[in-house]
């Protein structure tokens, strides 16, 4: 009767002791065990509202490893990417050139469906991390820029590809902070991700990755709403919902200033 | 103490904009100027988007044209037919310089094309009322009498069929010149965002004859619609009013424009015409500089497929 239980459990621990070996020699999917890591993650919170004097946030995002080699956590052979990726939409990069004497817009590249903002944080370079998967679209160095329509000149699209990650970086909506995340027990990581003050307003997704010696093991996704609220946000609202009647409104300002000055005025 | 502007999207310094519209409102009051062609190029030199200070600036024309034009509704030196076929050209001309506007949007040459417009536009009128000022101002210093010149009484303008009378000008004129005349300030209204006074008030005079004293609140009404109109649409298709930015402008630009009407009563009109040439030529140079001076950053990205 009792015999069972630990067999069970030699058998558990031989299992894991045939998989730290062959760690490095790892081939992806066929490992010959019960034990498949995998990756739990929650958000500090699922919604932001950002009110007229937002100045940036920051979102913390708790993550534990299930099934964990606990020797191969000890010398830091797993790494976990968190990523946090605004609403997709279409981007335009254009270059000047002079013509003329006069610098113009001469050549246009557009990118389909890339995150308007793009935050992320990893234990440690995303270079080293990603080292032996290629083509993984994680981190701004790697995401997906492709453009529409037919572009002539390959060579343009990295120059456009690293104008645009420039332009992102350096105004702020696109960050990396790589040491980001941080194992606060031998299992369980803390990562922080900042939205900036002009984070777009609409579904965001928080990602994690969970990564074995440069291998993908799991992934998570959980969303995370972002709304304006305040009086600019009801601006916007009405600018965009209700364009005529905000017209409207903004000519009657216009007509009370004009004429509520002249009779002020007329009586002194 | 900052504030954001929810359309331009981003956070600018109150004192700086209430002081932008307090000093146009000044000089407009001064010089009896409606002060569009020189909100938008400030806004411009601010950061704020070309889309949205154009559509902004019209706005702001709005208010610094009604309290004119009811004083000269009042005194009757506003001949409303003449007004209502102006604005029908105006309303036309603003359409298509909205569908314009929209286009050079789409393919991303607006901000290069409002600048170019504002250099020639302001470059030419500035010129020419410098040149103008100077030459009252030598004569003045001589003590010649200080003549109007009208040549010629009738030029090819006044053989234009469609000829409609128009009593409180005392004129007998064809309309096709007056919808022209609106239709090419209607197109400045939506594209640059000026109510066009300082092209329309020259043009009614020396080209169509216009008697002077009806000229000011006559265009006056025709600006008031174009603008009021031009805001609507810009709002509508564009999205690019800015309300909060309108208003504090506005606020601050009616005040001034009270104590600028009051030092443009001390100067004489030569002095304040060659003052006001000049602040036009400043402006014109300095977008000039902008276009011709190598950008810190040769990319730029904006979102979406346009």
């Amino acid at each position: 009767m009792l015999l069972k239980p630990i067999l069970r459990s030699l058998a558990f621990a031989a299992a894991i002791a045939f998989f730290a070996q062959t760690a490095e020699a790892q081939v992806p999917f066929g490992a010959a065990t019960t034990a498949k890591e995998g990756l739990e993650i929650g958000t500090s919170t699922s919604e932001i509202g950002i009110a007229s004097d937002f100045r940036g946030a920051d979102l913390t995002i708790f993550g534990a490893l299930t099934n964990a080699d606990e020797l191969l956590l000890a010398i830091g052979q797993y790494d976990v990417v968190v990523t946090l990726e605004g609403p997709l939409d279409y981007a335009t990069v254009r270059k000047k050139s002079r013509v003329l004497g006069i610098w113009v817009n001469t050549e246009s590249m557009t990118f389909e469906q890339v995150p308007a903002s793009y935050s992320v944080a990893a234990t440690r370079q995303i270079d080293d991390i990603l080292s032996s998967e290629g083509g993984l679209p994680i981190g701004t160095d790697h995401m997906r820029l492709s453009p529409t329509g037919y572009v002539g000149n390959a060579g343009n699209l990295t120059e456009f590809r690293d104008a645009y990650r420039r332009l992102k970086l350096a105004g702020g909506l696109y960050q990396h902070d790589f040491g980001g995340v941080r194992f606060v027990s031998s299992s369980l990581f803390r990562a922080s991700l900042r939205l900036p003050a002009n984070v777009p307003d609409g579904v965001h997704m928080v990602r994690a990755y969970l990564f074995k010696s440069g291998t993908l093991l799991a992934e998570r996704e959980l969303p995370l709403r972002v709304n304006k609220t305040g009086i600019e946000q009801q601006i916007t609202d009405a600018a965009h919902n209700q364009p005529i009647l905000y017209g409207i409104v903004c000519v009657m300002i216009a007509l009370m200033t004009g004429w509520g000055a002249s009779l002020i005025f007329r009586k002194k | 103490m900052t504030v954001y502007l929810p359309i331009a999207e981003l956070s600018v310094n109150i004192f700086i904009i209430l002081g932008m519209g307090a000093a146009v409102g000044f000089l407009s009051g001064m010089f009896g100027v409606g002060g569009g062609f020189l909100i938008t190029p400030l806004l411009i030199f601010y950061n704020i988007p070309p889309v949205v200070a154009v559509a902004t600036g019209a706005n702001q024309v709005v208010a610094s044209s009604v309290s004119g034009a009811i004083t000269h509704f009042r005194r009757g030196t506003l001949d409303v037919k003449l007004g209502t076929i102006l604005l029908i050209g105006g309303l036309l001309g603003a359409t298509a310089g909205i569908w314009v506007f929209s286009w050079l949007r789409s393919i991303g040459q607006l901000d290069l094309f409002i600048a170019i417009l504002y250099v020639l536009l302001l470059g030419t009128v500035g010129t020419l009322m410098l040149n103008e000022s100077v030459r009252a101002l030598r004569r003045a210093s001589r003590n010649e009498p200080v003549t109007l010149k009208r040549p010629g009484h009738h030029t090819w303008v006044h053989r234009l069929p469609f000829k409609m009378r128009f009593k409180k000008s005392k004129i007998y004129l064809s309309a096709i010149p007056v919808v022209a005349l609106g239709f090419c300030i209607g197109v400045l209204t939506s594209v640059m965002g000026v109510g066009g006074g300082f092209i329309m008030v020259p043009a009614m005079i020396y080209l169509l004859r216009i008697p002077t004293n009806v000229v000011v609140g006559t265009s006056l009404f025709q600006i008031i619609f174009v603008t009021a109109y031009t805001t609507m649409v810009q709002a509508a298709t564009n999205y690019s009013v800015d309300i909060v930015l309108a208003t504090i402008l506005m606020v601050a630009g009616v005040i001034g424009a009270q104590y600028g009407v009051r030092v443009g009563q001390k100067l004489r009109g030569e002095q304040l015409r060659a003052l006001l040439a000049l602040l036009v030529l400043a402006v014109a140079l300095r977008l000039a500089v902008t276009l011709v001076v190598t950008p810190a950053d040769l990319y730029s990205v904006s979102i979406g497929s346009f």
